[in-house]
């Protein structure tokens, strides 16, 4: 797709890309290129000689037990995430598709947490589950559930999966809303006249037509779980009990900030680079289709 | 029509709207309670309005023991560092959207795709590597280190190039026959045409700038750079004889309203937006 008209001079724009290419090259190129060179290169103690291993860095990080429970953890973590936050959008949107009063004030006050940092929303959830602060947290052990996410390394990740969602829901109802109201009224209302009841409307059309929002959402959350929860981590749980909240960033972190493993962190950054170059390659080759359609 | 009450409906959105008020509601009641009070597990939904003062006094003074700094400073860096990170976003994506857009220049399209590329690298998969290329530049500890690397946007560079496609031949034309240069063609024509997209793509671009957690923690370790999100994060990290847990919930009331009143004022041209910029 280009354009007819066009202006002359080979200047002037070359002058206006320029700002944005040389903060692409300097601060996104140049540190990935280090961190592939790193990734297949191994330093000595000292600093002084580098030389090249090949694959090795990789393989020793697919070794490690650690990594690939790290792996894991990140996938059921993502997963639950995506399906909470998603879920419960969907289920808002719906309701507030619907013809009632103060339909406005409703979206409003469901949309407005989408400002909310994710690693502010830890610090709320933490007053509200903490096990002896906490308004809900402390109140858990009368009915017999010996709560304490500080210890308890589950009870951490279900937290953790709670709040990292919590976050997200407000992203995702704006975009299911705009599904439901783009599915013309008269397709629900034939169904209604065919007598189909709510949930049958529901699970035959109004979903089938919201399949391009739900798979696009999913791309979105899946990034947003695997990228975006590194905040949301470390003000609740930093990673712990042990090992029970790192994510495959929190592991980077901890590995090359913490740690200062950089070969060990390159390999691990080349393969997130990976997973985010899958999923955009996925996401555009699905947006592709959804524009000419 | 029937105009009866749709039972429903308003209970699943009540539920949904106090799931988000309540946390909210309860750091603001909180903040106003004795922090000795809550660490004895006596926090309480109700609010004391006689401590108020808490607000003010987080503000101008923050918590000394933790060696913060008084909160009005880090809303001030954070401001600084959202409105620069939007507007910075905004205004280099304009412009290398105009340029691969209306004009003809070697490796133009090797330049937009340089751009596109930056989508797959966010800051969480380059950590290490992108904090040695700040170091050597002299960039760690500093505002600039803590925005510039931030501008680049393949997201508002695609969306911009979106909108001036979309612009039809004969407009162009017309002010190319009334003598417009590119440049007054930029101000007089592309950017009153764009003005609602870049409106909605500032409120996300503000929101995303003011919530950034990991980056400042990257290369802001000086506390005069501390943002707000970074100083409450720091204060959970505890080492307090008692915790400060009032002045935490404070400080998280001070850094959650800024970006929601952006949000909120803004919301009509944030929901179009945010369908426009993830088309």
């Amino acid at each position: 797709m280009d354009r007819r008209t066009i202006f002359g001079g080979r200047l002037l724009p070359i002058a206006f890309v320029l700002p944005q290419l040389l903060v692409t090259f300097l601060f996104f190129l140049l540190p990935a290129g280090k961190a592939i060179y790193g990734s297949f290169t191994q330093t000595d103690a000292f600093g002084l000689h580098t030389r090249f291993i090949g694959f090795a860095n990789f393989v020793s990080l697919l070794d490690d037990a650690g990594y690939r429970a790290a792996f894991g953890r990140t996938a059921i973590f993502c997963a639950l995430v995506t399906l909470l936050a998603m879920a419960s959008a969907l289920l808002f949107a719906i309701f507030a598709d619907h013809e009632i009063r103060g339909r406005a004030i409703y979206r409003t006050l469901l949309i407005w947490p989408y400002a909310v940092a994710p690693a502010v929303s830890a610090v709320l959830w933490v007053f509200v589950m903490h096990p002896e602060v906490g308004i809900v947290g402390r109140e858990l052990g009368r009915f017999g559930i010996h709560w304490d996410y500080t210890v308890n390394g589950t009870q951490a990740l279900g937290l953790v999966i709670v709040a990292s969602a919590w976050t997200q829901v407000s992203y995702n109802f704006v975009f299911y809303l705009a599904g439901l109201q783009s599915i013309p009224s008269s397709v629900i209302e034939a169904a209604r006249m065919d007598g189909a009841g709510g949930f049958r409307r529901f699970r035959t059309i109004v979903f089938p037509l919201l399949m391009p929002t739900t798979f696009f959402l999913l791309i979105v959350n899946l990034v947003y779980a695997a990228f975006d929860t590194f905040g949301t981590i470390m003000a609740l749980t930093r990673g712990g009990p042990g090992q029970a909240t790192v994510t495959l960033v929190v592991k980077v972190y901890r590995d090359g900030v913490v740690n200062l493993d950089l070969a060990g962190s390159s390999a691990q950054s080349v393969i997130l680079m990976l997973i985010v170059i899958g999923l955009t390659a996925v996401q555009f080759r699905f947006l592709g289709r959804r524009t000419i359609s | 029509m029937h105009r009866r009450i749709d039972w429903p409906a308003h209970l699943v959105l009540l539920l949904g709207v106090a799931l988000f008020a309540f946390p909210v509601w309860l750091v603001f009641a909180g903040a106003t309670q004795d922090a000795g009070a809550i660490n004895r597990g006596d926090l309480s939904l109700i609010p004391d309005f006689s401590h108020l003062g808490i607000f003010l006094s987080v503000l101008l003074h923050g918590y000394g023991e933790a060696g913060g700094h008084p909160a009005w400073r880090m809303l001030m860096i954070s401001a600084g560092m959202a409105l620069s990170i939007a507007v910075g976003k905004i205004v280099i994506s304009v412009l290398s959207a105009y340029a691969v857009v209306f004009f003809r220049f070697p490796f133009r399209m090797a330049a937009f795709w340089t751009i596109f590329i930056t989508l797959m690298l966010p800051v969480e998969v380059r950590i290490i590597p992108t904090y040695a290329v700040m170091a050597d530049f002299h960039m760690i500890n500093s505002f600039a280190g803590l925005t510039v690397p931030l501008i680049a946007s393949a997201t508002a560079t695609l969306l911009f190039r979106q909108v001036y496609l979309a612009i039809p031949d004969e407009l162009v034309e017309a002010a190319r026959m009334d003598g417009a240069g590119p440049i007054r063609f930029l101000f007089d024509m592309l950017i009153p045409v764009s003005a609602a997209n870049m409106a909605a793509l500032f409120v996300i671009l503000f929101v995303y700038g003011w919530n950034q957690y990991l980056w400042p923690l990257l290369v802001a370790t000086d506390p005069r750079l501390d943002t707000i999100v970074i100083g409450i994060v720091q204060l959970t990290f505890g080492g307090f004889t008692l915790t400060p847990w009032n002045t935490m919930m404070a400080m998280a009331v001070l850094a959650i309203v800024p970006p929601v009143v952006v949000v909120v004022a803004m919301q009509r041209w944030f929901v179009h937006g945010l369908a426009e910029v993830e088309k």
